[in-house]
């Protein structure tokens, strides 16, 4: 019953400080998943996790918060451009101590305001040195605290492999930041890093899982090894490289180390360096969510990279999302027709979600679908019309150019939504 | 012609014995109606359902034989939406399932009814995950994590298992101020509670350092965010206004 009452054992002024620093330098690492696992809570401890993660906040960017993202400290002894963290820049520094980090995790949750922790840190003495703090406090909750909640712990590149085993013994997640997509540009802005360091944690835990894996199919006691996967982070825009060199890097570490997330951060300016954008360029945002779009399309609509980009076409358009936009270069695969198309086809028609995909399937099974059925599922019709058609004569017969439709779909989009979307259907029924 | 209102006690169980009269009478087009919003109709033939549970049981069964266990739980989600006319919808969905022929092959979103029934489950399952997210616990003096909600939909019956299972090493409490009634634990089992006055009485009880983590929790929040991203739709979307109310991080201490 002790570890329930948690008094802080220092000034609260303090505490509140540090977490103030700590969490400004962990804010500009975009992942706070608490998902890809399910822990149960064993024996009455505190927490499980469940694989669908919960957001418990938003900040005012709109950004799910889901967990305690820190930094243990924010010493660092390396100089990378690109982070406010760096040896140069001219900060207040802090550091917790393993205990503050616990209790605050410990408290957060009890009170529901957290999934569990993330913690990361910069680098002090040396890489093992860091490593092993992070670890020091991924162990202390799961053994002494009996804490079930997500832990997400970032490997710190060019720690060895017998603590980034050890990592993964505690931690749902682990996590290298590749940072810089490409490998010239990563010696451009930090070329104190050897880009191997980032890639050999990530092998190491990559390796370990797969292990694990094949153990645990053998003896069921064997202990679960990072179960929530690894993920990384790329920073977007501070190099000038195109969206193709960015996903084709992120399919790259989906296949090879089985990421579960590769996260997408639209770089904010912070420096005055003159190989960054410069202070007050804006923040690539819209960029940053049509790659999430793509990586979407990839992970969970059957589409490949290939597909995607080709010679001509090395960035993803911004007026349209990319689903659309392959449509509209691939119109020699539409119309298709909603009551007998398959699944895959089904799921590439612009305006029609997995879940819709799903729902349609269901049922056509009682009867043959027409444009009324199919607004009622919630398709969005304004996009899905020029792709498809269903159980009604009434179809865009016209040779319409892609261009047109383009055109026909973006006006929708901008005037009157749910106006022009009824007009649009009383065409047809 | 008269029409025949059937008036119930409010409960899913009085609910399925309304069910079990239109069978058992064979009533055509019934309306079924809770108590708390009964009007007396012109027109209209009253009777009052009784709520016995055997006979509830057995329309449960029924509908079970003939449809598939995440249909049952969607029929219940959207049971517990207070829906006004949610009955009628309901017991539209459960004639169908329980024609002779019909079959589980599939559900049929084509059928108007059924989707209404599966579109409100759907807002019934935003709201319990959104309670799940956003209820904030408070520490009273006798170690007791209080929270207090007002959800649009009667979800407490829905959230019960999530936070037994977490929070299975500290007693809780959650309050719904709006039907007036909470669900307890005690380290061993949930109970349902009624506290008069539960307003009243909390905020005296809480205990001393309880403030300072919901300070440093305040802190947290506007340190993670990205003035230079700021996106005030998209936040407003995610968290809208009437769900401020329960958050800690969007009050000023
Ligand atoms: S090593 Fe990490 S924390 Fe240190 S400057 Fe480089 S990116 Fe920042």
């Amino acid at each position: 019953m002790a570890s329930l009452l948690h008094p802080l054992p220092m000034s609260f002024d303090r505490i509140k400080e540090k977490l103030a620093i700590l969490a400004d330098a962990a804010k500009y690492d975009v992942s706070c998943s608490s998902s890809g696992n399910k822990r149960s809570n064993t024996g009455k401890g505190i927490g499980n996790t469940t694989a669908m993660g919960i957001c418990h906040s938003y900040t005012e960017d709109g950004r799910c918060v889901s967990l305690l993202k820190i930094l243990l400290t924010n010493h660092c002894i390396y100089d990378c451009a690109y982070c406010v963290t760096r040896k140069s820049n001219d900060i207040q520094r802090a550091a917790f101590k393993v205990e503050e980090v616990v209790r605050l995790t410990i408290n957060f949750y009890r009170r529901n305001y957290i999934e569990g922790l993330f913690l990361s840190s910069g680098i002090f003495k040396n890489a093992d040195y860091t490593m092993e703090r992070l670890i020091a406090v991924a162990k202390k909750l799961r053994l002494e605290e009996n804490f079930n909640g997500y832990i997400h712990l970032k490997s710190i590149p060019g720690a060895s492999d017998e603590l980034m085993r050890e990592a993964g013994l505690y931690a749902d997640r682990l996590s290298v930041n590749i940072e810089i997509p490409t490998v010239s540009g990563l010696q451009l802005l930090a070329p104190d890093k050897k880009h191997e360091d980032f890639i050999k944690p990530m092998r190491k835990v990559h390796q370990e899982i797969v292990q694990y894996k094949s153990e645990r199919k053998l003896i069921k006691s064997t202990p679960k090894y990072a179960p929530a996967g690894q993920s990384t982070q790329m920073i977007i825009g501070a190099t000038g490289e195109s969206d193709r060199d960015i996903l084709y890097s992120a399919s790259y570490y989906y296949k090879k180390f089985g990421m579960r997330r590769v996260y997408y951060s639209g770089y904010i300016p912070i420096t005055t360096d003159h190989r960054l954008p410069a202070i007050g360029s804006e923040v690539p945002i819209l960029r940053e969510n049509r790659l999430y779009q793509t990586d979407w399309l990839l992970r969970f609509y059957g589409f490949s990279v290939q597909e995607i980009f080709n010679a001509s076409h090395l960035n993803l358009d911004l007026d349209i999302d990319p689903k659309l936009g392959w449509a509209l270069r691939n119109m020699h695969e539409f119309p298709i027709d909603i009551n007998s198309a398959d699944k895959r086809m089904l799921a590439r028609v612009p305006g029609i979600g997995m879940q819709s995909v799903h729902k349609i399937i269901q049922a056509r099974k009682f009867r043959r679908l027409d444009w009324s059925h199919l607004k009622a599922i919630g398709i969005a019709l304004n996009r899905a019309q020029y792709f498809i058609i269903c159980n009604s004569k009434d179809f865009y017969k016209q040779d319409l150019t892609p261009i047109t439709i383009k055109n026909r779909i973006l006006q929708k989009a901008n005037s009157k939504y749910a106006k022009h979307f009824n007009q649009q259907l009383s065409l047809f029924t | 012609m008269t029409h025949t209102l059937l008036v119930y006690d409010g409960s899913f169980d009085g609910f399925l014995c309304a069910v079990f009269m239109v069978y058992e009478q064979k009533m055509n087009a019934p309306s079924i109606q809770k108590q708390q919003d009964f009007h007396q109709q012109l027109f209209a033939t009253t009777e009052t359902v009784i709520t016995e549970t055997h006979k509830a049981q057995r329309v449960w069964e029924g509908i079970r034989s003939k449809t598939s266990r995440a249909e049952l739980r969607t029929l219940f989600r959207s049971f517990l939406s207070e829906i006004k006319g949610i009955e009628n919808t309901l017991l539209y969905y459960i004639q169908t399932v329980l024609r002779p022929k019909h079959t589980i092959t599939g559900i049929d979103y084509s059928h108007t009814h059924t989707l209404r029934m599966h579109q409100i489950a759907k807002m019934v399952s935003r709201e319990k995950h959104r309670m799940e997210a956003f209820v904030r616990f408070q520490r009273t003096k006798d170690g007791i994590y209080a929270a207090t909600i007002t959800p649009d939909f009667n979800v407490l019956p829905l959230i019960i298992g999530h936070f037994k299972d977490r929070y299975a090493d500290q007693k809780w409490m959650i309050y719904d101020l709006k039907r007036d009634y909470g669900i307890y634990y005690d380290l061993d089992t949930v109970s349902t509670i009624t506290i008069p006055d539960f307003t009243q009485i909390m905020p005296s009880s809480y205990a001393t350092q309880e403030t300072d983590f919901q300070k440093l929790w305040s802190t947290y929040y506007q340190h993670v965010n990205i003035s230079e991203r700021k996106n005030k739709r998209l936040h407003m979307q995610h968290i809208p206004k009437r769900y401020w109310k329960y958050l800690t991080e969007k009050k000023i201490l």
